[in-house]
């Protein structure tokens, strides 16, 4: 894999913010007392008419930010993970989603590599709560690139989109032209022997992971899924259909998220072996990004082991 | 009485002069709207009837008097926009848009039945003249601001009015609202409080007290105007006078559970049940012919 370093998603979401709203005047931006963690602060610097911080107020913001979207604007309301889908559940659901608005939650700090904060501010649940209800769409963009594109491609997608960024940098796996595709999986490196199905950051380490494999002689697929919902269903079953084993990796629990949804896609659709890597039915802890990666398991080698193990069971052909 | 077009074209407003005449139609309404009420919930054999009579007289001095909509056009950029936070009076709302002309009549008697376009709570994808669906409480004073702010981004004259209930403004969610409303200084948002004293479970100063309700406004930086919720005169009044000086509106409206049926007044058995058929018949018998 070729270092081209690790750069913070949401120093490009506040550029994807930017643009926007040069070129829309229909974008708004709300905050809850973080701008300047989300880096909306950047918007509210240059189009301070156009931003409006709630407080530390998130029910408040995500109701706010349902009015102003039934009004016409395009709404961009940021905070936390862990306040965006917990905190303010219900008015994600019942005044946002349930109307359909034009609601953009891109929330920082997804997921355990939070790190020191320790688990009350870890959201290893948010991709789980936003996946299960209607209408609202699931990106966790993997870098820089992708988040600015995804940011940009959200602003015009009809109704909610939940957009989940990191507080860690995100090493850096696309380039300055990088075109996102909502709702398509991408395939970064193709395989034979099984597939490793990732999302946000994972997939960074997914790749290494698949190196390490190819070294000792086995050719790992590593399918990036941006789009959490809806899923790139066809994309998912082709893969499955020609590797015949699946491994999932996210930094999320392993209920409800990214495993969760290929589980239930395969199982009704092209039943196979998966194997989901992710954080177990537990709390998380205090420690850096990395120290809690391999804490969890969630790092190449750990990855690469999980493949391995997967790859040695007997009897998955006969699936 | 049919809505009048006022001098605001286009509009179903009857904003004006307040004289005898005009209340007496005003009244008529409500007397009307009241029976349908209690005939769409008992047709439904569910629903909230106590908090949705008693805030009839407000929801007419706004749909009747004070809002610019056109039932024609409900999306017209132009309106004036409601939110009912206290989305469990469902059934007064849909009584107001219907008579005002935004979906047949019909649709009154298909409340809560599937397939119908009345839904137990609002729903501004399937209800022509819902701007935001709401039913789970505290959340439609917040969306009332959004609306608020985003009007005034845009420069529109339009106002955002707002029913809150009392036993709703146990929710935190409404004092954020109430905060962020007075920081914006939203003086194109009217709220209006339904403060019929009970709630689900009993008085509201029994379950959880709201104490001074008017001071609690007033010390969150809202103009508040106190009137009794059922004199069409004192709320459209109050309506006249509301916003405009840099501060959000408040209107404390003191109404009475299920007014206008004596067996569901100040009864809180009344929340949330629907009248048998027998009960139907005794409350259209009080509420005289329409």
């Amino acid at each position: 894999m070729e270092d081209r370093g690790s750069r913070h998603t949401r120093d490009a979401y506040a550029e994807a913010l930017l643009e926007l709203g040069e070129k829309n005047l229909r974008v708004v931006v709300m905050d809850a007392d973080l701008a300047s963690s989300t880096q909306t602060g950047k918007f509210r610097d240059r189009y301070p008419d156009r931003f409006f911080n709630c407080g530390v107020a998130e029910q408040n913001l995500m109701g706010t930010a349902a009015g102003l979207a039934a009004a016409g604007k395009v709404v961009f309301a940021s905070t936390f993970a862990m306040f965006a889908t917990g905190r303010a559940y219900d008015q994600v659901r019942n005044t946002i989603a349930y109307s359909d608005l034009n609601v953009k939650i891109v929330a920082t700090h997804g997921g355990i590599t939070v790190g020191e904060d320790g688990s009350s501010h870890q959201a290893n649940e948010d991709i789980a709560l936003m996946r299960v209800i209607p209408n609202m769409k699931v990106i966790v963009p993997a870098d820089f690139f992708e988040a600015r594109e995804a940011v940009k491609a959200a602003a015009e997608l009809p109704g909610p989109v939940y957009v989940r960024l990191s507080r860690s940098k995100s090493p850096v796996i696309f380039d300055e032209g990088y075109a996102f595709d909502f709702g398509r999986a991408r395939i970064m490196r193709p395989g034979r022997d099984l597939t490793i199905f990732s999302t946000g950051l994972m997939t960074w380490h997914c790749l290494l992971a698949a190196e390490e494999l190819e070294k000792k002689g086995a050719q790992a697929e590593v399918v990036h899924l941006a789009t959490v919902k809806p899923l790139d269903h066809a994309a998912v079953v082709d893969s499955v259909a020609r590797t015949g084993r699946a491994l999932s990796v996210e930094e999320h629990s392993v209920l409800g998220g990214l495993g969760g949804a290929l589980a239930e896609l395969l199982a009704e659709r092209w039943p196979a072996r998966l194997r989901r890597l992710g954080i177990p039915d537990v709390f998380g802890t205090s420690g850096t990004a990395d120290e809690l990666l391999e804490h969890f398991g969630l790092t190449a080698h750990h990855i690469a082991r999980a493949a391995e193990e997967l790859m040695e069971e007997k009897g998955v052909e006969a699936l | 009485m049919q809505a009048e077009v006022s001098e605001r074209e286009g509009t179903v407003s009857l904003e004006g002069k307040l004289d005898a005449g005009r209340l007496e139609d005003l009244a008529g309404i409500c007397r009307e709207l009241r029976r349908d009420i209690v005939k769409m919930i008992g047709t439904a054999g569910s629903g909230h009837p106590g908090g949705s009579l008693s805030c009839v007289e407000i929801l007419v001095s706004l749909y009747f008097y004070k809002m610019r909509h056109r039932p024609d056009d409900p999306r017209w950029p132009g309106r004036d926009r409601f939110v009912l936070s206290k989305g469990h009076a469902a059934p007064a709302l849909y009584a107001v848009l219907s008579r005002c002309g935004y979906f047949s009549r019909d649709e009154l008697w298909k409340l809560r039945r599937l397939g119908g376009m009345l839904q137990g709570h609002p729903d501004s994808k399937r209800t022509p003249g819902v701007e935001i669906s709401t039913g789970s409480l505290g959340q439609g004073l917040a969306a009332a601001c959004g609306m608020a702010l985003a009007l005034r981004l845009d420069r529109s004259d339009s106002r955002v009015y707002c029913l809150i209930g009392d036993g709703e403004s146990q929710e935190g969610q409404i004092w954020e609202s109430s905060m962020l409303a007075s920081h914006y200084c939203l003086d194109n948002l009217v709220a209006v409080i339904d403060l019929n004293g009970l709630q689900i479970d009993g008085a509201c100063c029994e379950v959880m007290d709201l104490g001074d309700v008017s001071a609690k406004w007033r010390s969150f930086g809202w103009q508040v105007q106190e009137v009794d919720g059922h004199d069409l005169g004192q709320l459209c009044r109050a309506l006249d006078l509301a916003g405009g000086d840099g501060l959000p509106c408040m209107i404390v409206a003191r109404t009475v559970k299920g007014k206008g049926v004596s067996f569901m007044e100040n009864n809180v058995s009344f929340h949330g049940k629907a009248p048998t058929p027998e009960e139907v018949e005794r409350a259209l018998a009080e509420l005289g012919e329409g």
